[in-house]
């Protein structure tokens, strides 16, 4: 079952309340997204704990359901 | 995933200094990620050991346990894991990457 944008942002939004998202369904077809995310709990992490806190949002779901999500993490 | 499964991963990362966990080889990358940063790494010619997670589901499912990271490609670096295909591309066009490479004391040709 492909992830709508939609769910996907709030499975987001449940972990990081401020986040500023913008997701882009790339091919069209609900399974290659790219998202790029703002949010204050971003400061003092790096990249990889940035990520990391994303995928944490979406609970298993990167990987399995959700084939392929670019990230581009930023804070604010 | 069990020991017997970390020690390979353990060791695969031991001995190669620049090893990149991916769907295919660099010849024949099978997934768009994998191919990016495969490319990457031959555009900056870094010598560099693919490992072909499709060869080995133990592999597969073990490396995204011992990075904590639930995606395939993962770079390491002198045994230290790096990042996946966005992390990776952002370092390139920020340079980290190639200074990472410089503070590794690894071999790396800049053409750009």
């Amino acid at each position: 079952m492909p992830l709508k944008i939609q769910e996907i942002k709030d499975l987001i939004k449940e972990s990081i309340p401020d986040a500023d998202i913008a997701i882009t369904d790339l091919a069209g077809d609900e399974n290659h997204y790219s998202a790029t995310i703002k949010s204050k709990l971003f400061k003092g992490k790096n990249k990889i704990e940035q990520h990391k806190l994303v995928y944490k949002a979406l609970k298993g779901k990167m990987g399995n359901e959700l084939h392929a999500l670019a990230l581009n993490t930023k804070e604010i | 995933m069990n020991d017997a499964v970390k020690e390979k991963i353990t060791n695969i990362i031991k001995v190669n200094e620049v090893c990149l966990f991916m769907k295919g080889t660099p010849e024949v990358p099978q997934c768009g990620f994998s191919m990016a940063v495969s490319n990457v790494l031959k555009h900056l010619n870094v010598k560099f050991t693919g490992i072909n997670v499709l060869d080995d589901s133990e592999i597969r499912d073990g490396i995204k346990a011992f990075s904590d990271w639930p995606t395939i490609p993962q770079l390491y670096i002198k045994g230290s894991f790096v990042g996946g295909c966005d992390i990776i591309k952002e370092m390139y066009e920020s340079k980290d990457l190639q200074k990472t490479f410089k503070d590794n004391k690894i071999l790396f040709s800049d053409a750009s």
